[in-house]
């Protein structure tokens, strides 16, 4: 069973093992129009959590997005590179953008769980 | 000062309107179906914007006033006709744009539609060159609509009758719901269509019969994607006061018999500009695959030296690919020449395109 857990910066990470999957949130996406551009990370990349680690751009601007924890890419979504509109239609699904292998678990306790996730974007509208 | 608000803006609410605050005023930006949605079906039916914001500037005098106004104003005003448009420019001493413009013959003068940012300061430059028995005044009590679109003659003259005879920058005044509007077929997505000005208290009115007709609520978000495939420019951002309309590739718009006798701001520089060439040239850019270039992204020749800037760059919908138009060295500005555009500091590859990248539809 994996565990999903969500950042500040409206991402989400989908923990099985050491092995996360990270993408950006339904309300991410919503906040961001239609996606025309996406950036994802080579396999090797070593990030930090927060860092700057993809891109994503919709026809208004281009935003970073940050990886939750910090870790080890092992793979960047090619699919969403190749046809950015799957990141709207199935943001925390086939619109992943890249899987990660976590150096810290303890980083996992600073994220939230999606019913904090749920009142923190009420507390914070855009 | 306070952020001001169009007639509209209650019902751009009720439409599901996203705003953002844009030359002043809070504008909607796009509505529920998002900025893709909207723009393909403006070019596939029809669209309305509420381009309220812009100026609606009257101007009103005796054969003196075209002279006045052709000194900051390169259109050739005493051929214009009752009721034609033209697409010009204030223009500073530099020959600097000022601000781009329509200007209509009216049967008292002139009616010039100004960029919402600039209307204040546009005011002023007229001003300058205007005598006492010029009238002028910027009517706030209108509205401007904007309906564009294969769809929109058909859909305009079910609503406004005799619209559909208006010939491509053309207008007229018509009635409606017991007022009067007037109605010039124009627009500024590269699509058929009108803008129609209408005093403020009737402007829901015909917004909701557009609706009834499955007319759908445009932002400004798809408005610039729509230009921007047209290769139209937004000034601010490919047209500003350092920029004269040679550099522009806008030398079009000044009319052939005021380029031969001048007689207005900076025609000496644009004289020599036409016969030389400018050192600069406004061109379309089509960068290789997705990456998106922004209005600030560096221009480079393929062995890397600096050539240009990216003055506006977004995601053509229609095209479905990436478009841009700057400002690049003239040696570089001709089609298909090979070029790198520099986004978060990798270089891609690009080349030079012509404008527009998405083929006009005006009806003449």
């Amino acid at each position: 069973m994996s565990e999903k857990k969500f950042s500040k910066n409206h991402e989400w990470i989908s923990i099985e093992g050491d092995i996360a999957l990270v993408g950006i949130t339904k309300h991410a996406t919503e906040m961001l129009g239609d996606i025309v551009f996406v950036e994802v990370p080579e396999k090797g990349k070593s990030v930090e959590a927060s860092g700057q680690t993809a891109v994503v751009e919709s026809t208004k601007a281009a935003s970073d997005v940050y990886s939750p924890v910090s870790g080890e890419i092992t793979e960047g979504n090619q699919v969403i590179v190749d046809d950015p509109s799957k990141v709207n239609a199935d943001p925390e699904g086939e619109g992943w953008f890249f899987k990660i292998k976590i150096k810290n678990k303890s980083q996992l306790d600073n994220l939230m769980s999606k019913e904090d996730y749920e009142k923190f974007i009420k507390d914070n509208p855009s | 000062m306070e952020i001001q608000k169009t007639a509209l803006y209650n019902y751009h609410k009720v439409l599901g309107a996203k705003f953002v605050p844009f030359a002043g005023y809070e504008m909607p930006i796009q509505y529920k179906e998002g900025i893709i949605k909207e723009h393909i079906s403006t070019r596939s039916f029809a669209g309305f914007f509420d381009v309220s914001h812009m100026g609606q500037f009257f101007l009103e005098g005796d054969q003196s006033l075209e002279k006045s106004l052709e000194k900051i104003i390169p259109a050739d005003l005493s051929a214009l006709k009752l009721n034609q448009s033209k697409y010009s420019f204030l223009l500073n001493d530099n020959g600097g744009v000022i601000d781009d413009l329509i200007i209509t013959r009216t049967e008292k003068g002139f009616n010039i539609i100004l960029n919402a940012a600039c209307k204040e300061n546009d005011i002023k430059q007229i001003s300058r060159y205007l005598s006492s028995n010029h009238k002028h005044f910027l009517d706030s009590d209108l509205s401007l609509i904007a309906l564009q679109g294969p769809q929109a003659v058909i859909i305009l003259e079910s609503i406004i009758p005799g619209v559909e005879k208006l010939k491509f920058m053309n207008g007229n005044c018509f009635n409606f719901d017991k007022a009067k509007l007037y109605v010039t077929r124009s627009g500024y997505t590269g699509e058929d269509g009108f803008e129609i000005s209408i005093p403020n208290k009737k402007v829901e009115n015909l917004i909701k019969k557009l609706i009834d007709k499955k007319v759908k609520p445009i932002g400004l978000g798809a408005r610039d994607t729509l230009r921007l495939e047209a290769g139209l420019c937004l000034y601010g951002h490919d047209l500003n006061e350092k920029i004269n309309p040679v550099e522009a590739n806008l030398k079009w718009a000044i009319a052939k018999k005021r380029q031969e006798e001048g007689g207005f701001n900076g025609w000496e520089k644009i004289k020599k500009n036409i016969e030389n060439g400018s050192s600069k040239l406004r061109v379309g850019i089509l960068p290789e695959g997705k990456i998106i270039a922004r209005e600030g992204t560096k221009i480079f020749s393929t062995d890397d030296k600096e050539i240009g800037k990216i003055t506006s760059g977004t995601f053509g919908p229609s095209v479905k690919a990436s478009v841009a138009m700057g400002y690049i060295n003239s040696k570089f500005s001709s089609v298909d020449t090979k070029i790198k555009i520099e986004v978060r500091g990798k270089k891609h590859n690009a080349k030079v395109s012509k404008l527009p990248f998405y083929k006009k539809s005006y009806v003449k």
